[in-house]
């Protein structure tokens, strides 16, 4: 009977659809989420932290669905985080607490507690290891137990050991202001949308779930000449810290009251950065300010460029966009920007149609009186 | 661990606030209200603003319908209906006058709505000044004081250059006097339809976190100089081939072997409509 213009949108989809599922399975292997898990830690990681989900075993799941997309992974958490309901929110946590794993400094060659390299790429040579087209089960096992051994000999019965933070050495000389401690409630920018100008707490947020990507762009940027912000890492920490809450009908709360719920994983950047100050006698004085950079998950060259971008922040200028907080904040978002830019996908007839119209009427040289 | 969805995607804490943000938009027409704009499962600058809307408004008794560029078949608004179909159950139709909920990208309905209709459009931009100012502290600042001047002069300009003005869709518009506001990219032939519409017309915007309403019976009216009038897309001479109509917005088809130009109407289920209506028109009467 009738004719409709665009019809068919339905069986094309379920035929797209079908295409994707084909293309993930023709290969006729399974990857589980245990191994996604075992040995893709620093992928699991990245799609926690641009998500600001922390869920290994659900990142791991959104990596095996998307097909190792890392755009794809972050964005299936990220939807999935819109179901939640929130009904907590943690107790402050001080990474001095962190049990860490890997801490250093380039500020100090000696700094009290010592650096601990921990396990990190820094120091591999990025050589492709041909061995591992034939990796043998029993070899790691072999290995493993060997280097267990090891550890056990090397820790048996040493005492838990302490970091203290860099900068409180540094604080005790003054050069470091000291603020008091301002514990005023972060504003969660998932639950208010962020306005400008916006407050140091907001900032940091959006910077930590940023695609780590356009984080480490805009923080080389800045490094590089388009900004005033010219660091020294103070201290690069990973570990995990404890989170705690308290009971939700309890108004007063002891410490020893609140309730674990877990540990999450963090990599914590100091950035030392110099900064002019001007003193009461109209003296300039160099001091140094601490540009702050945190992540879920060992995600180190992400958190120093969010440490050199909340610096960037903190101290706006006109002729950089890496200190313009609209041009930062409003554009690191990794499902902002790549759904906004998959968008142009879209037919786009109508609007097109429209502006043809008004170039056809221009072109006839009429105006429209 | 297989968890099913909740009614309307959202969690019931998520679908409040939005409303209480819808309520606002409704309160101040043509303000543009921010909201903690959520993650959906489709993506930023596919229509989260506006299914964000209908998420928070659906009930189970809720009959909606959803085009893209006019169409209800296209597959952007196939993949929406889906998605609501799939987290509410509720059903679907193509049909104008039967759905109370029409969430829209880029065109109103030829068909006049009613009162107990919601239109709902989906906005990738939500900032009618964006092109003259890119901050949006300042242009927060703009609307609060009233300070359209930057809007204007783009308009004086485009005369300036071209003789006329030379907007495509997204032709600025007041809403009940005090608010600039962008119709979202519908084309100019839509702005008539928002004024006085008996209809709710709401917009939300997913990126930028924007909620704005156009209330039933307000007034909008399409920026434009006394000298230099507001004028749609001109569809003179040109009808529908399939149904004839000519009052209506036209897609342009381009025979791809002969090259020849046609037209037929862009929203599909008004043509659809109007085809019907046409041959049972015809069927009556052969019978006479």
């Amino acid at each position: 009977m009738g004719y409709v213009a665009v019809k068919g949108g339905t069986e094309a989809i379920e035929a797209s659809l079908d295409r994707l599922k084909y293309d993930r399975l023709k290969g006729e292997e399974i990857v589980e989420i245990k191994t996604i898990l075992a040995t893709m830690r620093p992928l699991v990681d990245q799609v926690m932290s641009e998500a600001s989900l922390y869920a290994p075993f659900l990142a791991a799941l959104a990596i095996k669905q998307a097909g190792g997309s890392m755009e794809e992974a972050v964005f299936l958490l990220r939807a999935h985080r819109s179901t939640l309901p929130r009904y907590y929110y943690s107790e402050t946590v001080d990474t001095e607490d962190m049990f860490v794993e890997r801490r250093i400094s380039a500020s100090f060659k000696d700094i009290p507690g010592g650096q601990l390299l921990g396990s990190t790429n820094d120091y591999t040579h990025r050589l492709l290891d041909f061995n591992l087209v034939n990796e043998k089960k029993e070899e790691n096992q072999a290995w493993l137990q060997e280097f267990q051994e090891r550890m056990c000999d090397d820790v048996a019965d040493k005492e838990l050991q302490f970091f203290p933070k860099v900068v409180d050495y540094l604080r005790e000389e003054g050069l470091f202001e000291r603020y008091p401690l301002d514990d005023t409630p972060p504003k969660d920018i998932t639950k208010q949308s962020i306005q400008f100008p916006t407050g140091r707490s907001e900032r940091l947020q959006v910077l930590t779930r940023g695609q780590t990507g356009a984080v480490t762009s805009l923080g080389y940027a800045s490094l590089r000449g388009y900004g005033q912000v010219h660091p020294t890492i103070g201290e690069v920490r990973v570990g995990n810290v404890p989170i705690h809450v308290q009971h939700p009908y309890e108004e007063e709360s002891d410490p020893d009251d609140l309730f674990y719920i877990g540990d999450v994983k963090l990599t914590e950047v100091e950035s030392f950065v110099p900064v002019n100050v001007k003193k009461q006698n109209q003296k300039e004085e160099l001091e140094f300010e601490i540009g702050y950079g945190i992540s879920f998950g060992q995600n180190e060259t992400k958190a120093i460029a969010m440490s050199i971008l909340d610096q960037c922040l903190e101290n706006p200028h006109g002729e950089f966009p890496t200190h313009d907080e609209e041009f930062v904040l409003l554009h690191i978002d990794s499902v902002e920007s790549t759904g906004f830019i998959s968008h142009l996908k879209l037919p786009h007839y109508v609007t097109f149609q429209s502006k043809l119209d008004s170039a056809r009427q221009v072109k006839k040289g009429g105006n429209n009186k | 661990m297989i968890t099913k969805p909740h009614f309307a995607f959202f969690d019931e804490g998520s679908k409040k606030e939005i409303r209480r943000a819808t309520l606002k938009a409704v309160a101040i027409p043509g303000y543009q209200v921010p909201f903690a704009s959520r993650e959906m499962p489709i993506a930023r600058g596919w229509g989260t603003g506006g299914l964000q809307l209908t998420l928070s408004l659906i009930g189970k008794d809720d009959v909606l319908k959803v085009i893209d560029q006019g169409a209800d078949e296209s597959v952007n608004a196939v993949s929406i209906k889906k998605l609501v179909r799939h987290t509410t159950g509720v059903s679907v139709t193509e049909d104008t006058g039967e759905a109370n909920i029409i969430q829209s990208r880029h065109r109103i309905p030829e068909k006049q709505l009613r009162e107990d209709q919601i239109l709902v459009l989906q906005v990738p931009n939500p900032e009618p000044l964006r092109k003259v100012e890119a901050r949006e502290y300042l242009t927060k600042r703009m609307h609060a004081e009233d300070d359209y001047s930057g809007a204007w002069l783009l308009l004086f300009e485009q005369i300036m250059k071209y003789g006329r003005m030379s907007t495509g869709a997204e032709h600025p518009v007041y809403v009940n006097g005090r608010y600039m506001m962008t119709p979202s990219p519908i084309p100019r032939f839509d702005n008539p339809k928002m004024h006085q519409s008996k209809a709710l017309i709401l917009l939300g915007a997913g990126r930028e976190k924007k909620i704005f309403a156009v209330p039933p019976y307000t007034d909008v009216k399409s920026l434009a100089f006394d000298d230099y009038p507001f004028a749609v897309e001109s569809f003179e001479g040109k009808a529908c081939k399939l149904c004839g109509s000519t009052d209506v917005f036209l897609d342009e088809i381009i025979d791809p072997d002969t090259g020849e130009r046609s037209y037929q109407c862009n929203d599909t289920s008004f043509c659809m409509e109007h085809l019907n209506a046409k041959e049972k028109e015809e069927v009556e009467n052969s019978y006479v």
